[in-house]
């Protein structure tokens, strides 16, 4: 036993660093900053070969035959592969308990038709990726096309062409939720706004394409899936099914992953075709998408039509809501999440966080050949909120009620808490007045306003939008993230070792592209266990690493990973201590923990991790047999219901009456995530998300013509904001305690896309309001823009 | 494609002879061929800037060059800049800022901003996201990317910055 002198030891209690809550340096940027992070295309494994996908080039077709004869012949082809080829492939089939879901089927190679353009066909494995590709070129296809209803109420007219013919309809669900009397409260409302509102659809657009690699493991039957996931435990026990393989002989890691914005949170056709193409041909098979590929295959977002009306009285109290949304899912429901996570969403957030006593949200979802749409940052909030923060707009506008002062009425208080909202959703304690009211003092609320007038009075194009949201994140096992989704994504569970060597291992089913886990998770394992940050190993992202485990979606990594982290950290400190009573000879309640160390509080007298472990795991003498613990601890955790986060965004803009180019002057977020684990990071997640809703609002659409064809297919016409669109942003916490959670985060990771395009919309619609344009269509591009004010000025205007 | 040429040129500082085919484009020269997989591509049409590399000391797209055009060239990758154990300046400025986050753009971004520092005055943040602007970065706004760039390009004036 060494005696180590610790400075000040009196004082080690009250010295112990604490992590959470600190800008701690992200321990994963050494290696991404010198190219030695090692993403899904970066690998390379012996007798390698590359796939390449045939697509489809028509929205609607039957296949009449596929000639590959050429494609086979071609030097350097190992194969060319057709559905046929794979007779017991089943199809991917996303199941709902939703009552009367449609579900789809989908195979990962079309089967006699084809619903949308990049569905994949046929598939090409060479020695070389230049060498496929000169194989697709020469396959032949002859189709029959089909009658196409891109138009999502076209297709669900009658007579519109079916794209699954089985199912009978091309409406593949239909949901309402109800709370009061609606109907009558709308017809008694003494003033009502309404509007048809359109979110057209986005790419998620991870930088990061998507990329597998599969390897076969021959002496053993088995595989490895490396692929970019933000789902690695879904796909594993999906394939398990898929391939007729267990759990322990497949194996999907997710090594470092170029961002996923829910574009990588689903499975696809081409993740399946390479696990069973490396099986088939006893070698590692890889598969990288290119852009245009991305464009066109990897899920898409949004995508909605939404009547809604608002109703409420002279004083600008709320009193009714109706929405009826119509989804344009796509041509396939998509895996696990179904094709109803995205509009359901829509109505079920559509009241936001306000007081509205009688609601009706209806939607319904169709099948339209076109690439199917899943997860996108904020699902189905950023619509909703667009909706309901421009209607709180525009009877604001109507009563002559400053737009701030309209919400502070009717944002539910810190004594109505928990409020249940007319979609059923419940809001637990969180911060909204209070976001709003930071917001408006970061930026200067009053002399904001001043500033509009002086330059609206100059003739100026100026405007101030708000938009405040709740959302409900690190959703617990007692929710589905997606209605009727049947798999549990509501429990997250850690193990946390120390080694023979006094090394910390903490193991999460989490995975991490860009949130910083490797980060935040240390920071809360160091914290409670008493080490520093950079001891921790966070093992995350790989599916053998833990017997059950999703991935990271819905903001909830550091809700339930950190939840996670802070009870299975703490019963190993209990481990510890108990151990380190028995070495030091003091009682358990004297013992304490900080800096790698394990010590009697108050004293000098203590030993290193390294020790204890030696002690525990090497040397026979130092404790008896009962008293070795070993020291590694698995706890779970799960937030039953989820947690509520908020915020409140301002932007001010202004528009070039020449150009109408929209120039964002400010940009203010407010936000309420409860305890923060590390600022910088939370920061970054905001500015992050602000720039995609950013995008969302002005620039990022997906267009399609009549025949379904996509317009927008590479990053020339599909534009993402640069730094020039995205402006400065200030953020501000509003950290709300939230009882009950281990460790009071709440989940942040989507919020900044979910309030920018309201915040954007209402700051454009108020720039414009002296020409009376309401802005109701995202993304308002600058061609959108020039039709609505060209609508009120005409030719002879200004523009 | 049986066609071969053979190339010489020097990356990060170590002379490279290949023998490849002539539509081999640099960046998977550099990823395939040289195993040098922190270059990396974002969208193989010279738009999002994932792949920006220099060549004789000048960023260039790595995905609509061809490595043919790269023979007699001095190559700089990210590999060729500081280690994980020292790293440069700018690395370290992105640190320090949290100016990335998936880390999947910050290869091309980092050889960006050596150029900027080399040959703009990036005298407003402005200048900054001008200089920025032909580089996606999906996950951080920006907004710490420009922080890293205004502390860099400060330090490079003899400006007192902030912190």
């Amino acid at each position: 036993m060494t005696e180590r002198a610790f400075p000040s030891a009196s004082g080690l209690a009250e010295t112990r660093p604490k992590y959470v809550g600190k800008p701690v340096q992200r321990l994963e940027d050494p290696r991404l900053l010198t190219g030695a992070g090692r993403y899904a295309a970066d690998i390379r494994l012996d007798r390698m070969v590359h796939a390449a996908f045939a697509r489809s080039d028509q929205a609607h077709a039957r296949i009449v035959s596929i000639d590959t004869d050429a494609a086979r012949e071609l030097p350097g082809v190992i194969g060319v592969f057709m559905a046929q080829d794979f007779p017991d492939l089943p199809a991917i089939i996303a199941p709902s308990r939703m009552r009367d879901y449609r579900a789809t089927a989908c195979a990962p190679l079309a089967r006699d038709k084809v619903r949308y353009v990049g569905e994949p066909l046929a598939v090409v494995v060479a020695t070389d990726r230049y060498i496929a590709e000169d194989a697709l070129a020469l396959i032949a296809v002859e189709w029959e096309p089909l009658d196409v209803a891109a138009d999502p109420e076209t297709a669900l007219a009658g007579d519109a062409p079916l794209l699954h013919e089985e199912l009978g309809t091309n409406l593949l669900f239909e949901r309402v939720f109800e709370t009061g009397e609606p109907d009558a409260a709308m017809r008694d409302a003494p003033l009502r706004v309404s509007g048809r509102f359109r979110m057209h659809r986005k790419s998620p657009l991870a930088m990061e394409p998507r990329c597998y690699v599969a390897e076969p493991d021959r002496a053993r039957d088995a595989l490895t899936l490396y692929g970019s996931t933000q789902v690695p435990g879904i796909i594993r026990d999906a394939l398990t099914g898929l391939l007729g393989l267990p759990g322990s002989r497949i194996r999907v890691v997710a090594p470092d992953v170029g961002g996923g914005f829910g574009g990588k949170g689903s499975l696809y056709p081409e993740e399946i075709m390479v696990c069973v193409l490396a099986r088939r041909l006893g070698r590692p098979v890889k598969w990288t998408s290119d852009r245009l590929e991305d464009l066109t295959s990897t899920s898409q977002g949004f995508d909605e039509i939404i009547d809604a009306e608002l109703g409420f009285d002279t004083d600008g109290n709320l009193l009714a809501l109706t929405g009826t949304v119509v989804g344009d899912v796509g041509a396939y429901s998509i895996y696990p999440w179904t094709a109803a996570l995205e509009p359901v969403q829509v109505v079920s957030f559509l009241p936001g966080p306000y007081r509205i006593p009688h609601y009706r949200g209806a939607v319904r979802g169709v099948a339209t050949p076109k690439p199917p749409t899943g997860p996108y940052r904020g699902v189905g909030r950023p619509a909703a909120v667009f909706v309901i923060e421009r209607l709180i707009d525009m009877a604001a506008a109507k009563l002559g009620i400053d737009p701030a002062d309209m919400r502070r009425a009717n944002l539910v208080r810190a004594g109505e808490f928990p409020h249940r909202i007319g979609s059923g959703l419940v809001w637990d304690r969180s911060g909204f007045i209070e976001c709003l009211d930071a917001a408006c003092e970061t930026v200067g609320y009053n002399e904001l306003r001043t500033t509009q007038a002086e330059a609206r009075a100059a003739g100026r194009w100026f405007g101030i939008g708000i938009a405040s949201y709740a959302e409900l994140t690190g959703i617990g096992s007692r929710i589905s993230v997606a209605p009727g989704m049947p798999i549990n994504t509501g429990t997250e569970t850690a193990s946390v070792r120390i080694d023979s060597t006094g090394a910390v291992t903490a193991v999460f089913a989490v995975a991490s592209h860009g949130q910083s886990l490797e980060t935040t998770l240390a920071q809360i394992v160091a914290e409670e266990l008493g080490v520093r940050p950079q001891d921790v190993r966070i093992v995350h992202g790989d599916s053998a690493a833990t017997s059950h485990g999703t991935g990271t979606y819905a903001s909830r990594s550091a809700v339930l990973g950190g939840g996670a982290a802070i009870l299975t950290a703490r019963t190993l400190r209990d481990k510890v201590k108990r151990v380190a009573s028995h070495l030091l000879e003091a009682g358990v309640e004297d013992i304490e923990t900080g800096d790698g160390h394990v010590f009697v509080r108050g004293t000098d007298h203590g030993v290193s991790f390294a020790e204890l472990a030696h002690a525990v795991y090497s040397d026979m003498k130092a404790l008896p047999a009962d008293k070795r613990e070993i020291l590694e601890a698995m706890e779970t955790f799960d937030p039953v219901t989820g947690t509520t986060a908020s915020a409140t965004h301002i932007a001010a803009v202004e528009i070039d009456p020449g150009t109408l180019s929209v120039r964002i002057h400010r940009y203010v977020v407010a936000e309420d995530c409860g305890r923060l684990i590390n600022p910088l990071v939370v920061d970054g997640q905001v500015h992050g998300g602000v720039a995609q809703g950013i995008g969302a609002a002005l620039l990022e659409e997906l267009r399609f013509d009549e025949a379904g064809q996509l317009l927008t297919a590479s990053l020339a016409d599909y534009t993402v904001p640069s730094a020039v669109e995205v402006p400065s942003m200030e953020v501000t916490h509003v950290e709300t305690e939230l009882p009950g959670n281990p460790g009071g985060f709440r989940g942040m990771g989507e919020g900044g896309a979910i309030g920018a395009p309201a915040a954007i919309a209402n700051a454009i619609s108020d720039a414009l309001a002296p020409l009376g344009i309401e802005v109701s269509e995202l993304p308002v591009t600058p061609e959108r823009l020039f039709r609505l004010v060209q609508a009120v000025l005409g030719k002879g205007g200004r523009t | 494609m049986s066609r071969r040429v053979d190339i010489a040129l020097t990356v990060n500082g170590e002379p490279v002879t290949e023998s490849i085919e002539p539509r081999m484009l640099l960046s998977d020269f550099l990823r395939d061929r040289l195993a040098l997989t922190g270059t990396h591509v974002g969208c193989e049409h010279g738009v999002c800037g994932a792949c920006t590399v220099e060549i004789d000391g000048v960023s260039a797209r790595a995905c609509i060059t061809f490595a043919v055009q790269a023979d007699g060239s001095d190559i700089r990758t990210v590999e060729g800049l500081g280690t994980i154990a020292g790293m440069d300046r700018v690395q370290q400025a992105f640190r320090k800022h949290h100016a990335l986050q998936c880390g999947y753009c910050t290869p091309g971004f980092l050889m960006t901003v050596r150029d900027l520092l080399r040959n703009h005055p990036l005298k407003t943040d402005d200048d900054i996201r001008d200089g920025l602007s032909g580089n996606i970065c999906r996950c951080t706004g920006y907004e710490h990317i420009v922080r890293a760039v205004r502390e860099l390009a400060d330090e490079r004036d003899g400006v007192r910055g902030d912190d």
